[in-house]
């Protein structure tokens, strides 16, 4: 892949928390979504939200990143509340998403997709644009190439032209990904991403994910089912049920965890993996 | 200058003068130059409308509202010039635009920087504000008219009334972007389909407001629903071309920059969009707003081609007439709509109520959602499809030459 982009330098060790969470609930109407959602993550972290459907995942992100305004507790990225902010404001300061079911601007060419994402640091005016002058010629030729640059860094600009929706599903994954990244964000969440993936295709994606990691020094969170993605690249994970946050710590301490077990598999499962796991030094 | 460019403007270029000779010449009578007037009228309408359908995704029912406003805006104007070369209401509606606009761009500035206004609360301060600036464009306005009537007095008649006929085309565009700006406020916050009820309403209020012009509205002249009569018959070839040429510029101009790629990403995905850092509130206001300014200077060309207003032409049944041109022609189509206008001027108008027989055109309200039935079903794209003129077309930029050959160059140097 490409090195056109330079890296972001790595930030210092001792750094305040890059997004903090705090008693975040979530009501609609009777409908208790979330309760007292807590979470921080540091600066290069690789974080995992994992529960059964319906457990409040997608609504955490939709708090995150603007789309709802929580019923109560706030929200810190970066040292600022973002709490109620609009959402392409939230965007703007760093915070990046890709959905759950893809979407893409279906009717428009990849380079497209890239170069919307670019458009709050276009740098020229509207009447520039109205009147194509000199300086929009030049900008608009240094986005275009920016956004060709990038889309080289996930092997897409042979794709430039191709129409978003005709893309094959895992291509269209990666584009999606590359649009929300074309900002330089600080922070990715990534929401469900493996969704209807392959074995070999969530394998793919695993590396895509290690690799956007390193080469731009993200921090990411990450909603995902595919138990062999989540426990394969999360260094923390954290388990919600009901809203409600069940456990948190790393991919081993979650999967001997009772409650998770249970949240997952139903009551007394957790007793009855007990007895399996009991069982199997035995038969060694 | 790219080749592209060279041939739309000598291609517009050269359409101009042959139709300008045959005019002179004689060889269109009035009945044809009318109807090209009207086809141009209809194209700046339409492509106003495909701005805010076609490429933003809006399905807005109100720009024949705003083309109504747009006329009557101009034709009173040019109406007290020619009566009594007198400039008290160019000069009342120059300044209350004038006024209007920088509040409005001053106040959004403003507005923009406080966190958590609604749009409600936003609209009644624009129109508090917008109230006493238009009282005050009014005694001011009177007060100057006298002595700035004395000044266009000094010039040449024909060149005075053009000069009126022109501010007056763009006071008409301008009043409606701003009308339509306030409208859309409370509005636009609601889905398209709620949108498109809404912007009906506001034509049908127009038309009602006009039909008692007289009565209800400190206008006179406007005579309600007797109709207005004594507006100056300016509008030529020359001027419907002109404005239609400079619009079309602007909306591609606009469309193929980040802007109009902002415009697009509203239709193709709000969700997504404002997860990209887009301000889509912001964007369909632009493209809501710049498609009533097309529709307002529509409707002030419109104006000066009869020299005859009727609020029965600004009907809301015709509101979809513009609608139908758009689909036709292919939403999101710049020459698509351009074709589509012509054609329908041309064909539905002009050409079947010369051929066909008296009467005939009552079928209309049949034949042409059938028309547009039949094109729903069998090119769902419009009429053109996706073709369009190579200097409209969006041209994808060539790959740079991968980065791989560059490094080994930079190796082999040192």
């Amino acid at each position: 892949m490409s090195d056109a982009i330079p890296p972001r330098p790595a930030p210092p060790a001792d750094a305040p928390p890059l997004l903090t969470a705090q008693n975040l609930t979530k009501e609609f109407g009777g409908l208790r979504a979330v309760h007292n959602f807590e979470k921080t993550i540091h600066t290069g972290e690789l974080v995992g939200l994992i529960g059964p459907n319906g457990a409040g995942k997608t609504t955490i992100f939709n708090m995150i990143t603007g789309v709802y305004v929580p019923t109560s507790g706030s929200v810190i990225f970066n040292n600022q509340d973002i709490t109620g902010i609009a959402p392409h404001e939230i965007n703007q300061l760093g915070i990046a998403r890709t959905f759950q079911n893809i979407r893409l601007f279906p009717n428009l060419t990849v380079l497209d997709n890239v170069r919307i994402a670019y458009h709050p640091h276009a740098g020229y005016s509207m009447s520039d644009a109205i009147l194509h002058n000199a300086h929009f010629n030049q900008k608009e030729k240094e986005l275009t190439e920016r956004a060709q640059e990038f889309l080289g860094v996930f092997n897409l600009q042979d794709r430039q032209g191709e129409i978003a929706k005709n893309l094959p599903y895992g291509e269209q994954r990666r584009l999606e990904i590359a649009r929300a990244l074309a900002a330089y964000p600080k922070l990715l969440l990534l929401d469900e991403p493996a969704a209807g993936m392959n074995p070999a295709e969530s394998m793919a994606l695993m590396d895509l994910i290690h690799f956007i990691r390193e080469r731009f020094n993200l921090t990411i969170l990450l909603i995902e089912h595919q138990m062999r993605v989540v426990m394969g690249i999360c260094e923390w994970i954290t388990v919600v049920d009901f809203g409600e946050v069940i456990a948190r710590g790393t991919p081993q301490e979650i999967q001997s965890n009772p409650r998770v077990i249970e949240a997952y598999l139903g009551p007394g499962a957790a007793a009855l993996s007990q007895k399996y796991r009991r069982k199997k030094p035995h038969a060694d | 200058m790219q080749r592209t460019t060279l041939f739309f403007l000598g291609g517009a270029a050269l359409i101009f003068v042959i139709v300008q000779a045959m005019i002179s010449f004689g060889l269109l009578n009035d009945f044809y130059v009318n109807i090209l007037l009207l086809a141009s009228v209809y194209a700046i309408v339409g492509l106003g409308l495909n701005l805010i359908y076609g490429f933003n995704g809006q399905f807005s029912l109100g720009q024949w509202g705003f083309y109504a406003i747009g006329a009557y805006a101009a034709g009173d104007i040019t109406y007290w010039w020619t009566l009594d070369k007198s400039a008290h209401a160019l000069m009342i509606a120059l300044l209350a635009v004038l006024f209007c606009g920088a509040a409005i761009l001053l106040l959004r500035k403003l507005l923009s920087r406080v966190r958590g206004v609604d749009a409600l609360s936003a609209f009644t301060l624009y129109l508090v504000v917008v109230i006493f600036l238009v009282f005050i464009a009014i005694q001011l306005g009177q007060a100057l008219s006298p002595a700035v009537s004395g000044l266009l007095s000094l010039l040449p008649d024909g060149l005075s009334l053009q000069i009126v006929f022109f501010l007056a085309v763009l006071i008409a565009g301008l009043m409606a972007a701003e009308i339509s700006f306030l409208f859309g406020l409370p509005v636009l916050t609601l889905g398209s389909d709620y949108f498109g009820i809404a912007t009906l309403g506001l034509t049908i209020i127009v038309k009602v407001l006009l039909d008692n012009s007289d009565t209800l509205l400190p206008f006179p002249e406007m005579k309600g629903a007797r109709g207005m009569v004594g507006i100056p018959e300016v509008t030529n070839w020359f001027w419907a071309f002109a404005f239609l040429l400079v619009i079309v510029i602007v909306v591609r101009n606009l469309l193929h920059s980040s802007y109009g790629r902002a415009i697009i990403s509203v239709r193709e995905d709000e969700i997504a969009a404002k997860a990209m850092g887009i301000d889509i509130a912001h964007y369909k206001n632009l493209s809501f707003v710049l498609g009533s300014l097309f529709a307002g200077l529509a409707g002030g060309l419109y104006a000066h081609i009869n020299g005859f207003l009727h609020p029965n032409t600004f009907n809301f049944i015709k509101s979809f007439d513009p609608m139908i041109i758009i689909v036709m022609g292919g939403l999101g189509s710049i020459t698509g709509t351009l074709g589509a206008s012509f054609a329908w001027a041309f064909i539905l108008e002009g050409l079947l109520r010369v051929i066909l027989p008296q009467g005939t055109e009552t079928w209309r309200f049949v034949v042409y959602p059938l028309i547009l039935l039949l094109i729903m079903l069998l090119r769902p794209k419009g009429l053109m499809g996706e073709i369009e003129l190579p200097f409209l077309r969006q041209v994808l930029p060539p790959l740079k030459p991968k980065a791989q050959p560059e490094e080994t160059q930079a190796e082999v140097k040192p």
